[in-house]
């Protein structure tokens, strides 16, 4: 890996982050009366896509915005644009982590696919409450304005066509609540928030989530490591592997993910339980095993559409031999429009030959004279996998991530040398049931958590 | 990157359930006597006024003046799941000490107590309990294998030192 392209800096970058911040600064204080620096702030933005076919429609929303008379209409077309300068900031990202890895490019776009139709008035609904929010600014936001989602997420959340909106919304609005009262707040996560306004925005449109196009493959899958997501209501574990067809063409970068709702209770080694019947390949992760595919459907953003039906349990494979013989040949899939964001980014590798430096707020490793954060917080804490055990390693699976302006490094699994022997380590190891004392023991308060919640329902119920 | 510390995991079986919502602190806590039998109780903020009920919509014998046992109960568990800043912003309650820093379930309830409030509407029973079954619905979804692209903002916060 060519460590140096990743830390040099990418043309253009800070103007079109400069664009970004001005406009997410605009929500800060909100849309109702807009003052002068707030007008800057969507100009700059209408400026930064002037040369796009977004142009006019930005300069519009933008005008009428800094009038104080925009509608639900302009708003959306501000998020669109600036959802279009973040792609435009993914995609050199890109580009820069295909040339430091060596990876070949993906050229072709993924097309969106056909998907479910939509209850229009639900998406209206919440586009409503985002609007409420950008004309309020995150400044201004109570308790009120943010119980302001619950509704409308109960209603969606039952829709798997509208999972996606509902699940976003969800962990927005908690984490808004949190925050609340605005005005009180000393620090605001400017970008993130406006990020996620913003992807919420564009998801209100009919169709914006539509999986990209589905096909069929067979062959072997070679599971690299899971990463999981979660917030209070939600979680997602999403496998990274390297896909062999069986006709013997390129192998492909692919991921497989399963995601559900989950009370606030259910945390740390619960979140595995609520996965693991749904998808058999955490349980082959965490054995070590390569699964064979027949006719497993994939978008072609290269999201496998896990179906156990057509999954079976295959050989031993060891993580970091599918991550040194088939990973650096294998092809990544393309990312649709609406995907295009810097945050998205997780692109796996395998970093050998690092030194670790130990700093104040945590590790970085030392790669080729080139400095590389390790961003250990994204490690499960139901896992085996450490900071410690990071600190201690000598090669290093993990998702390339660019977080606050530089690249990062999440690790999905380590080998270190334990007497002369190199032992692997991995984040997800626990993710198909495991026998360690201490993974059990936070297994079953998990299981105990869920008893308990139902059984005391039923009491409430039997009135 | 994550804004919202998830909720540290604690016992379930004394108050299965509790929350920051509706302009109150509220929950379900279970009787220390009667398995059969669970509580819905709530304080309100701002005006700390409180509400304690049985599954049957009795008035709780404790509650009468002043915080019940599950009232108490309900506070300390608020504090280990949302952490005691987060209970004392929510509910107003001015710890006195640096932004509520070394407050505790204690020193939260002494607080609030020390006003005197007032016993509040058992209407607020009806709603905490619809708010408990919006909860459990949570388990009830169908999980997918559905790619959610937008989880990639709520990374996991685990192995952290």
């Amino acid at each position: 890996m060519r460590a140096d392209l990743l830390t040099d800096a990418v043309d253009g970058l800070d103007e079109a982050l400069a664009a970004v911040d001005g406009f997410d600064q605009v929500l800060v204080g909100g849309l109702l009366r807009p003052q002068p620096a707030q007008a800057a702030g969507l100009a700059g933005l209408a400026d930064a896509v002037a040369g796009s076919p977004l142009a006019g429609r930005t300069a519009e929303a933008s005008e009428k915005t800094a009038a104080g008379a925009a509608d639900e209409d302009h708003f959306l077309v501000l998020a669109a644009a600036r959802t279009a300068l973040l792609g435009s900031v993914h995609d050199a990202l890109v580009a820069r982590v295909e040339e430091a890895v060596g990876r070949p490019r993906a050229e072709e776009t993924a097309a969106p696919g056909a998907g479910a139709e939509h209850p229009v008035n639900l998406l209206a609904a919440a586009r409503g409450w985002l609007c409420d929010l950008a004309r309020t600014g995150w400044q201004g936001i109570d308790h009120e304005l943010v119980g302001g989602a619950a509704p409308v997420v109960t209603a969606m959340l039952p829709e798997p066509a509208l999972r996606r909106l509902a699940t976003l919304l969800d962990g927005f609005a908690a984490e808004l609540a949190a925050s609340c009262p605005g005005a009180t707040l000393e620090r605001i996560p400017v970008r993130r928030w406006a990020d996620l306004w913003s992807r919420a925005m564009l998801l209100t449109l009919p169709g914006a989530d539509r999986t990209a196009a589905v096909t069929e493959v067979t062959g072997r899958l070679l599971p690299l490591g899971v990463d999981l997501h979660e917030h209070a209501t939600a979680v997602q574990a999403q496998v990274h592997a390297v896909f062999e067809p069986a006709d013997g063409t390129t192998p492909r970068l692919v991921r497989a993910g399963v995601s559900a709702p989950k009370p606030d209770t259910v945390v740390g080694a619960g979140l595995w339980q609520l996965l693991r019947p749904h998808m058999s390949l955490l349980a082959a992760v965490s054995e070590g095993r390569a699964m064979e595919l027949d006719a497993m459907p994939v978008t072609a953003e290269g999201d496998l559409l896990w179906d156990d039906a057509h999954a079976t349990p295959g050989e031993p494979a060891d993580a970091f031999v599918t991550a040194r013989v088939a990973l650096p040949t294998a092809t990544a899939a393309p990312v649709t429009p609406v995907d295009r964001h810097p945050a998205r980014i997780a692109v796996p590798v395998l970093i050998e030959g690092y030194t670790v430096e130990k700093e104040d707020d945590g590790l970085a490793f030392r790669v080729a004279g080139e400095r590389l954060a390790v961003d250990a917080v994204r490690v499960p804490a139901a896992g085996p996998l450490t900071a410690e055990a990071v600190a201690s390693s000598g090669a290093c699976l993990g998702l390339l991530r660019w977080d606050a302006g530089e690249f990062v490094l999440q690790p999905l699994a380590v080998e270190r040398t334990v007497r002369k022997k190199p032992v692997a380590v991995h984040a997800g190891a626990w993710a198909g049931g495991t026998a360690d004392k201490a993974g059990v023991r936070a297994e079953k308060a998990a299981t105990d958590a869920v008893t308990v919640l139902r059984e005391r329902a039923g009491r409430l119920l039997r009135k | 990157m994550r804004v919202v510390p998830s909720a540290r995991p604690r016992k379930l079986a004394k108050v299965p359930f509790v929350e920051l919502a509706d302009g109150r602190l509220q929950g379900v806590v279970s009787s220390g006597s009667d398995i059969g039998r669970v509580y819905v109780s709530s304080v309100e903020a701002g005006t700390y006024a409180f509400s304690c009920s049985t599954n049957n919509n009795r008035p709780c014998g404790g509650a009468r003046g002043a915080f019940c046992n599950h009232i108490r109960a309900l506070i300390g568990e608020a504090v280990l799941q949302y952490g005691a800043e987060r209970v004392a912003r929510y509910l107003k309650v001015d710890v006195s000490g640096d932004s509520g820093e070394g407050a505790d379930a204690h020193t939260l309830t002494f607080a609030m107590t020390s006003t005197h409030p007032a016993q509040g509407d058992k209407s607020a029973a009806a709603q905490v309990f619809s708010r408990f079954l919006r909860h459990l619905a949570y388990l009830e979804f169908a999980p997918s294998t559905a790619p959610l692209p937008e989880m990639h903002w709520f990374p996991t916060t685990g192995a952290v030192a």
